[in-house]
C-alpha cells in the first residue's frame, strides 16, 4: 500500500483551500441534479437511516453476508483519532460488484457502499468516523452473495465528525 | 473557480490507479457546535468516476465517511492521456464535476 502519491496530492488541496472555500454554492433540489441522479444510481436513503448494522444490510442487500477469510480488510488496531479512521479491503473473490463499509458502534452503522463494475478491481481504500471503540464490517457482494470481515478497532479519541 | 476535487490517475500496464481527495465539511448532523447546538448534516452522497462514458467506479456515502474523504481504487481498460471524470453530489444538493487527465 503506497499512499506517497497522495501526500503530494494533500499538499495540493492545502494551498488551494481558500479558493476551494467557494465551492458549493449552486444549490440545486436533490432531485433536480442531472449529472448524478440516473435511475440506476439509486441512493440507498433507507440503508443510511437504519441504526444497526444488521438493519442496514438487511436494507442494502436484503440477506446477509456470512464471513469469509477471502475478505482482506486493512484497518488500525488502535485509531489514536476517530474522525480519521483509514480502512482499505480487497479480496480475492470473483464477481465482485459492491463493497460497504459498516461500523456498529456509530449513530449510522453504515458509512459507505461502493459498486464496482467488471474490469474495476475488487479492492477500495477510504478514510472513515467512528464514535468510539467498536467493530468495523466491510461486507463484499460477489456473484450475487455476500461475504463479509469485521475487525474491532480501538478509538481512544472518538470523533464522528468532531 | 478551483474545483473541490484533486484527483490523481496513474496507468501502469492495463491497470489505472486512482486516488481521489475531495474538500468537503462531511458534517454527520451528530456533532455540536461550541455552543451546544447541532451541525446540520452536509455530506456528500454520491461520488461518481466515469471513463469513455462507462461508470468505472461510484460511491454511496453517508455522514460517517472521514471530512475532506480520500478514496482510492484502480480499474483496467484505460491509458495514458485519456480523460477521467468525477462528479459528487451532496444531500443538500450542490454539485461538483471535474476531470483528470490520466497520466
Amino acid at each position: 500500500m503506497s499512499d506517497i502519491g497522495f501526500s503530494a496530492t494533500r499538499r495540493l488541496i492545502l494551498q488551494g483551500a481558500g479558493a476551494v472555500a467557494l465551492v458549493g454554492l449552486g444549490n440545486l433540489p436533490f432531485g433536480m441534479a442531472p449529472a448524478l441522479a440516473a435511475a440506476n444510481d439509486k441512493y440507498p436513503e433507507d440503508a443510511f437511516k437504519a441504526k444497526s448494522e444488521a438493519d442496514a444490510i438487511k436494507a442494502l442487500y436484503g440477506k446477509s453476508p456470512e464471513p469469509s477469510d477471502k475478505v482482506k480488510m486493512d484497518a488500525p488496531e488502535i485509531a489514536e483519532n476517530g474522525s480519521v479512521v483509514p480502512i482499505s479491503v480487497s479480496t480475492t473473490l470473483a464477481d465482485v460488484t459492491s463493497i460497504a463499509f459498516l461500523v456498529s458502534e456509530n449513530p449510522v452503522a453504515l458509512v459507505a457502499t461502493y459498486r464496482i463494475p467488471a474490469g474495476t478491481a475488487p479492492s477500495v481504500a477510504n478514510r472513515i468516523k467512528m464514535a468510539r471503540t467498536s467493530n468495523v464490517t466491510v461486507v463484499v457482494e460477489a456473484g450475487g452473495k455476500l461475504y463479509s470481515a469485521t475487525k474491532e478497532v480501538k478509538v481512544t479519541v472518538g470523533g464522528c465528525g468532531g | 473557480m478551483a474545483s473541490s476535487i484533486r484527483v490523481r490517475a496513474t496507468a501502469s500496464g492495463e491497470n489505472t490507479e486512482v486516488q481521489a481527495l475531495i474538500q468537503h465539511p462531511m458534517d454527520s448532523g451528530f456533532i455540536k457546535d461550541a455552543k451546544g447546538e447541532l451541525i446540520p448534516a452536509h455530506f456528500i452522497t454520491q461520488l461518481k468516476f466515469e471513463h469513455d462514458g462507462k461508470t468505472v467506479f461510484a460511491a454511496d456515502w453517508g455522514g460517517g465517511v472521514s471530512k475532506d474523504p480520500y478514496v482510492k481504487f484502480s480499474f483496467k481498460g484505460a491509458k495514458k492521456g485519456d480523460e477521467l471524470k468525477i462528479s459528487w453530489i451532496d444531500n443538500k444538493g450542490a454539485t461538483d464535476t471535474t476531470t483528470a487527465k490520466i497520466q
